[in-house]
């Protein structure tokens, strides 16, 4: 997913070098930094979090990793939102408030929602002329601005005056509280956890120091394996434009819409796939087969005669033939303007599980003429029979 | 000899077929119901059928008389005003059936058996007495409902009860298949049984799984996989590709490429699009077109329906 954000980042001018902040191993993204570097030929470093640290935590943390060089500024994206990421624009946009006369600690994207929807971001109110964030409340429980927070910033190094001085006033008051209460706990992590959104930019609210690049380009939030169908869907959009070369064409297979087709896939001329369909590396799409709105991810293999359509196909998962994996698509209502995803729960009140696309998790196992309806299995399931609705642990 | 066959009835558990073709011409096995009868009473020696019927006489009088004629059997409707049960059109039909003094056949026209007509001849005469009445063992007695002016209520129990009704056990398998489920069920034992016989009527195409029936004029595509327990109807064209297991395709029907159909009766003329999945006693009735990729799980849908959106749970399609 964050290859899109690096290629992003890649296409900016004189971008010196890509953080990857996070929580996970450094070993489980070791390959895939060294890859990008090839790909992008770009400096990539990991810096791996001790403990998670909030949005701004871990930026404060690596301080000093971020500032080398004394860059001009840096972009802050968020991982799990995918867009066509305006970089340059905001970069322009932001050297134009400068030579205003303003000093912009931080820029933010922000995009029109739905006054519904808008409640589930953080809502921006603007100043038309100046472009100033006069208000910033992170999911507020009423309404308060349709323009959200697209969590893309760019921060200029001064910022990290503005994180020390919530970061000391966090830990003074962590201290505080810690000798008062006698507790014995040493480390408290949440002391240095940092929120972006609510300890930093709250506060820059009204200052005139934070600015907004609204975009009408496309957005959206990653949250749930759902939105990852409909992420694909605008990426490959995006493709058609920008890269349309990674489209496959019909000498492939019967290619309705945006397919994209990994060269190492292996994809029968008899298979019939998209609109929204991305085969990864090495995998095998048999004779007959109809994909639409899907991913199989590397390695899979779907064999002949089989549908599948609104689902994720995880990594070396096999399918038989004439089998059926089918979910329920979650893409924004296309008849209401600036409708974004509703990032809907997996469970209902009942307690059942909310329609949505079927996920195999890796090395599934689904057996020949069964149906797979809106249901999630979990890696290195054998399954035997047909299953809706399910959660198959 | 002489027959009467009980057609009454609006052949309504078996919608949406019997909205387009009265129950006793709705093909079994590719065969209209009433021939499977009709032909085993003519086997035993039976010259003259009496059917009692109570409405679309004209369709079936067109459509069964000239089939008796070939067979050399007489055919006389006995027109109820209305649905009489079973006795009623017994006592209605009374004058045709006493003009000799052989006994007669009575049956009902949903039911399906390998018919022992001649044995149940020979079983009455020995005993001798007023009636033979042909019994089978079903797991669910209660599952079997009579209706309160029935020859089962009104006569039999007076009958046994002067030792005037004896029972034969019937021999192989016997089904009501007056419904769709138990219609599917049926056709399962009755190609099971043609294949104890070693019909040479069975199927044995590539791609051919177990007891399989297809009309000689049926065509079957490249790569698919037939049965077991399937019944393809005349002109029916099967694209390459498709799995059909326990399903009956009636005159006409087409399914397309990729398609998977298991539990399901097409009616005449239906269209199953690519990629489609029907299943759980599907039954789509008269010319319905099922579009590509659609998922139909016990779906019931009436006549001339365009399918455009999955049925993901059992229903009737209005």
């Amino acid at each position: 997913m964050i290859q899109h954000h690096i290629e992003a980042c890649a296409k900016v001018p004189d971008l010196k070098e890509i953080l990857i902040l996070g929580y996970y191993l450094a070993a489980e993204l070791a390959q895939f930094v060294s890859e990008m570097i090839q790909k992008y030929n770009v400096n990539i470093r990991y810096l791996q979090e001790f403990t998670a640290l909030g949005t701004a935590g871990g930026m404060y943390h690596f301080r000093d990793q971020i500032r080398s060089g004394n860059p001009e500024g840096f972009f802050v994206l968020n991982g799990d939102v995918c867009a066509d990421f305006p970089l340059e624009d905001i970069l322009e946009y932001n050297r134009s408030k400068i030579a205003a006369g303003s000093s912009p600690l931080i820029t933010v994207m922000a995009t029109e929602t739905t006054r519904q929807q808008a409640l589930n971001y953080g809502c921006i109110v603007m100043d038309q002329l100046s472009g100033h964030i006069t208000h910033y409340v992170e999911k507020p429980s009423t309404f308060v601005s349709t323009l959200v927070n697209c969590g893309v910033y760019f921060c200029s190094p001064e910022l990290f005056q503005t994180m020390a001085t919530v970061f000391n006033m966090k830990q003074s008051n962590f201290y505080n509280e810690h000798c008062y209460s006698g507790s014995n706990d040493p480390i408290n992590k949440d002391s240095e956890a940092i929120q972006l959104e609510q300890d930093v930019m709250m506060p820059l609210a009204g200052t005139g120091r934070a600015f907004v690049f609204p975009t009408a380009r496309w957005w959206s939030q990653v949250k749930s394996a759902g939105a990852a169908v409909y992420a694909n869907r605008q990426y490959l959009q995006l493709y058609r434009k920008t890269h349309p070369e990674r489209l496959a064409k019909n000498t492939d297979a019967v290619i309705i819409g945006d397919v994209h087709i990994h060269p190492t896939a292996v994809v029968d001329r008899t298979a019939v796939l998209g609109p929204n369909v991305s085969i990864g590396a090495e995998a095998t799409i048999g004779p007959g087969v109809r994909l639409r709105d899907t991913l199989v991810l590397a390695s899979a293999s779907v064999g002949e005669h089989s549908l599948v359509a609104h689902s994720i196909v995880g990594r070396s998962v096999r399918i038989g033939s004439w089998a059926r994996v089918e979910g329920t698509p979650c893409d924004p209502n296309p008849n209401k303007p600036f409708a974004k995803m509703d990032n809907l729960p997996l469970f209902n009140n009942d307690g059942r599980l909310n329609p949505s696309i079927t996920i195999l998790g890796c090395s599934v196992k689904v057996p020949s003429e069964v149906i797979l309806l809106n249901s999630i299995v979990l890696p290195n399931k054998e399954l035997t029979r047909s299953f809706k609705y399910e959660i198959i642990l | 000899m002489k027959a009467l066959i009980l057609v009454g009835g609006y052949g309504t558990r078996l919608r949406p077929l019997t909205l387009s073709r009265p129950k006793p011409l709705v093909e079994f096995a590719n065969k209209p119901m009433l021939m499977h009868q009709i032909e085993a009473l003519v086997e035993a020696g039976v010259r003259e059928v009496v059917l009692a019927v109570s409405y679309r006489a004209e369709q079936m009088e067109k459509e069964l008389t000239e089939e008796c004629r070939k067979l050399g059997v007489k055919l006389v409707f006995s027109h109820e005003t209305e649905p009489l049960g079973t006795a009623g059109p017994l006592a209605l039909a009374k004058d045709i059936l006493t003009t000799s003094d052989s006994p007669f056949f009575v049956l009902n026209s949903d039911i399906i058996c390998e018919f022992p007509f001649k044995e149940l001849v020979q079983f009455h005469r020995d005993h001798g007495k007023e009636g033979t009445i042909v019994v089978t063992k079903v797991e669910e007695p209660s599952k079997i409902q009579l209706r309160p002016m029935s020859i089962e209520k009104e006569v039999f129990p007076f009958m046994a009860g002067d030792g005037q009704l004896y029972a034969m056990e019937l021999q192989g398998f016997w089904m009501d298949v007056g419904q769709p489920r138990d219609f599917l069920t049926g056709m399962c034992m009755y190609l099971t049984s043609m294949r104890q016989k070693s019909s040479p009527l069975l199927y044995d195409g590539p791609g051919t799984v177990g007891n399989v029936l297809v009309d000689p004029s049926a065509r079957i595509g490249k790569g698919c996989r037939i049965g077991p327990n399937v019944t393809i109807g005349p002109d029916v064209t099967v694209e390459d590709g498709v799995c059909i297991k326990r399903s009956t395709l009636l005159a006409g029907a087409t399914v397309r490429s990729h398609s998977w159909l298991s539990g399901c009766i097409v009616g005449w003329r239906s269209v199953v699009g690519r990629w489609v999945r029907m299943e759980n006693t599907t039954v789509l009735g008269e010319d319905v077109i099922v579009k590509d990729e659609i998922y139909i799980n016990g779906g019931q849908v009436l006549p001339h329906k365009s399918i455009a959106s999955s049925v993901p749970d059992p229903q009737i399609i209005m």
